[in-house]
């Protein structure tokens, strides 16, 4: 029996602990459709696809499965349902091999104890081979990069045949060249017949890839299968925060003045070929290039995370060494690492705490602690980035990702940088809350910190840089300076970062 | 009143369960024994949790920055053989406690250090020292036990079994100045946000320009010398050098804490928080013995306990998420 929608949601409600979260959610999807499923960060995307995935059960309402009720209780029904999920943390096992991660769970037996793993490695191959990866399948997983062990999770949800496949932010950490990779793959099980469930913060990665769209607010649908043609961005945005981003990017770039605040001259260790480049006051100097450009090592090296072999850094001209990052923060550097929760964050720390962390000593002294202090530092800065709490002594780890990162920026600010390093500050943020970024960042160029900004999506590089850097493998390719980036479009520009980007100019 | 309230509150969050279940027990033992809330017995409950207070004390401080220190039992059977040594080698009691502290510090700075700079896991630093003492102890004494020959005027022997007005021993103002150095230590310092920021997320306090490595280097050293005071007071108790004392110790100091709210993941957890853990310990062990249960099924019991305390508090915190 075939009906027209393979995944029918009815009037889907659930709460947790007396708040609900979703309000009676319809959902209807066509095979071989590519839907993006769009909503700000708590706004139910991840509870509506965890029910799907029978993690969690629904208080009310029925799921339909080509036309026939199904009641999920548990992750198997849903892949006995041949629902399919890749999540946006990889749950593959780094100490296992393609192949064995592929059957993980699902091990081929000869007789009823012992695994059969000629069969086993001889399927995975065939999987891997459907979808063009040129991957050995005994090759541990730990080695592969991160692209490749989402193509692998793809593999393992195919070969079970999947009719459903849910990817909940597959391009988070993804390069460009990846990102390409992974449509096409989406597009030839669209040819397949396989409906795809697309979930991403990257707007113009939703116009291209997806066909309809699906838009949560607050647990409420806002909007069920609209075609994806015909809607502006900014009309997506507003459909998910409910009132018109006009100036998603902010007003207008600072430029910067002629002073130069820091520079480096041939920075070089085993990963950096004499890097230079000079950043000026009050500018966001952006750095771009693919997964693997260095940027992030860059970045390390020069906050004294990372050893230097030669190269020098100067900061108003005069020549400083940061051995570590304690004397880069004393010589006022400051890091916004581009994972929040294993550099950026305390989770099981309050928010009071994680913000102040950097300026403990201007309000402890011995054994003299100024609570008053403290808390004007929090609230200074808690309004300054109009961070959401309950109290200052929430804890991080209940804090949504956009807060978060807040925080993080909040506790840079606070130690009074001049010199403010961002690496992906909006990575995993909500579009709202990365439009507050934006604002902030272009903010706090025109108070005068000069910032330098690592981002690998483009349109924020374009619309956020005063300058771009581009680096390729080490090396710093070339630097777009105002004028360049204002004279040419958009498009143009785009193309020009990435001929640098992938080498292809030097 | 409303500020008190408050600190009161502070002073009991996140182990409100295992305060109520302290409560419960002395009720009990008030009720079913006859014995249990008489000063003698009083007394008898203050000397018997010196030694794992101390240590849970020390242990805190490791949880709190990440990782336990597992040599602590042992190290209390080797402090307590060394004070005892040093007085039979002549020298005064003073000197003796004294040089048995400093190599605790030593001992602890080893672990430290080691852990430290060569970044090998605190359990398998901390396992290998625990054999190491444990060996010294037992060289020393050839296995057996050292008694003080010449205690001039009973003077070890008083340092843990005299008391206050027959109420107090010595070594309970001993334990109240230790907890007031590190509670002020973990609350009001710099460094103690910092051992908590160390245990919370190492990397992010890197990133933050903490001297992470120094930090764990103290708190070992803290958690060594605890360790040695614990032994002197041991020794005097008992009034001899044990090598062969405190097996386990270690495991019910991290139990003390961990009952006490102290998180084993490390970043969380309070010292007035393990108190009540080591009160509870204390109390169980102590009305255990009065109501005659034999030793064996003691440990069954503790066992048992600990495993549904640990389990209360982690569906408690799973709850709140």
């Amino acid at each position: 029996m075939s009906a027209e929608y393979i995944i029918e949601m009815k009037a889907v409600s659930k709460s947790f602990y007396g708040a609900k979260v979703l309000y009676d959610v319809d959902f209807k999807l066509k095979p071989g459709e590519i839907r993006g499923l769009l909503g700000e960060n708590g706004a139910g995307k991840s509870t509506m696809m965890r029910i799907l995935n029978g993690i969690y059960t629904m208080d009310s309402g029925q799921i339909f499965v080509d036309g026939e009720e199904k009641h999920f209780s548990l992750p198997k029904d849903a892949r006995d349902a041949k629902i399919a999920f890749v999540h946006q943390e990889i749950a593959l096992s780094g100490n296992l091999t393609i192949a064995q991660n592929m059957f993980l769970g699902l091990e081929k037996t000869t007789g009823k104890y012992f695994v059969d793993d000629v069969s086993m490695r001889e399927a995975a191959r065939a999987s891997l081979e459907s979808l063009n990866l040129n991957l050995n399948v005994d090759t541990l997983v730990g080695t592969l990069s991160v692209a490749q062990q989402q193509m692998v999770e793809i593999a393992k949800a195919l070969m079970q045949d999947a009719r459903v496949l849910v990817l909940d932010e597959p391009t988070a950490a993804l390069s460009e060249k990846e990102v390409r990779f992974l449509f096409k793959q989406m597009r030839r099980l669209k040819e397949k017949n396989v409906a795809v469930i697309f979930i991403s913060h990257r707007l113009n990665e939703i116009e291209e890839i997806t066909d309809t769209l699906t838009v949560l607010r607050d647990g409420h649908i806002i909007a069920d299968g609209v075609p994806t043609t015909g809607l502006t961005s900014n009309e997506i945005i507003a459909m998910m925060v409910g009132r018109n981003v006009t100036q998603f990017y902010g007003s207008e770039k600072p430029q910067g003045t002629d002073e130069i605040v820091f520079e480096v001259k041939e920075l070089t260790n085993s990963v950096l070929d004499h890097v230079s480049f000079q950043l000026k006051r009050g500018e966001i100097l952006g750095f771009g290039g693919l997964v693997g450009a260095r940027r992030t090592e860059l970045m390390s090296a020069i906050f004294g995370l990372d050893p230097l072999e030669s190269g020098d850094i100067f900061l108003h001209g005069k020549k400083i060494v940061n051995k570590n990052p304690r004397q880069a923060i004393q010589n006022g550097f400051g890091f916004v690492s581009e994972d929040r929760k294993r550099n950026g964050l305390i989770l099981v720390h309050s928010i009071a705490r994680n913000l102040t962390m950097n300026v403990t000593s201007t309000f402890i002294k011995g054994i003299r602690y100024d609570k008053r202090k403290e808390k004007e530092i929090v609230d200074e800065y808690g309004n300054k980035l109009s961070i959401k709490m309950s109290s200052m002594e929430q804890l991080c780890q209940y804090l949504s990702g956009g807060n978060q990162q807040k925080v993080v920026i909040a506790k840079w600010l606070a130690s009074n940088p001049a010199v403010l390093i961002m690496d992906e500050p909006t990575r995993g943020v909500d579009v709202g809350a990365k439009s507050e970024i934006y604002q902030l960042m272009s903010e706090l160029a025109k108070e005068g910190i000069s910032i330098i900004m690592v981002s690998s999506e483009l349109p924020e590089l374009i619309n956020i840089s005063s300058r771009i850097a581009v680096m390729h493998e080490g090396k710093l390719g070339k630097i777009f300076d105002e004028d360049e980036i204002v004279q040419s479009n958009a498009d143009e520009l785009q193309k020009e970062i990435m001929f640098y980007a992938t080498g292809e100019r030097e | 009143m409303g500020k008190k309230e408050n600190t009161l509150k502070n002073m009991f969050k996140g182990v409100g369960g295992a305060f109520f279940a302290l409560v419960v027990m002395v009720v009990v033992l008030c009720v079913f024994t006859n014995t249990f809330a008489t000063r003698l017995n009083f007394v008898n409950l203050l000397k018997q949790i010196t030694c794992n207070c101390l240590l849970s004390f020390g242990l805190t401080c490791c949880l709190i920055t990440g990782f336990p220190d597992l040599s602590v039992g042992s190290h209390v059977a080797l402090a307590t053989v060394e004070v005892c040594m040093y007085q039979n080698m002549g020298m005064s009691l003073e000197m003796s406690i004294l040089i048995t502290l400093a190599v605790g510090i030593l001992i602890g700075a080893t672990n430290g250090f080691i852990y430290s700079r060569t970044e090998m896991p605190a359990y398998i630093v901390t396992l290998a020292m625990q054999n190491v003492l444990r060996g010294i102890a037992y060289v020393l004494t050839n296995g057996g036990a050292v008694i003080v020959a010449n205690d001039v005027g009973m003077k070890f022997f008083k340092l843990a079994n005299a008391t206050i007005l027959n109420w107090i021993p010595y070594s309970t103002i001993i334990l109240l100045i230790v907890f007031l150095i590190i509670n002020t230590l973990l609350k009001r310092t710099v460094f103690g946000r910092h051992m908590y920021a160390v245990g919370g997320n190492s990397s992010t306090a890197i990133y933050s320009g903490i001297d992470v490595k120094n930090i764990r280097l103290v708190v070992y050293t803290i958690s060594g010398f605890l360790a040695a005071m614990a032994g002197i007071l041991t020794a005097s108790r008992v009034y001899s050098g044990q090598p062969t004392t405190g097996v386990g110790f270690e495991g019910e100091a991290i139990a003390s804490a961990v009952l006490g709210g102290v998180s084993f993941t490390g970043g969380v957890g309070t010292l007035s928080g393990s108190l009540i853990g080591i009160l509870i310990m204390g109390v169980m062990s102590n009305g255990m013995n009065l109501l005659q249960i034999n030793y064996y099924w003691q440990l069954v019991v503790k066992g048992i306990i600990i495993l549904v305390a640990v389990y209360v508090d982690q569906v408690k915190r799973s709850r709140t998420k």
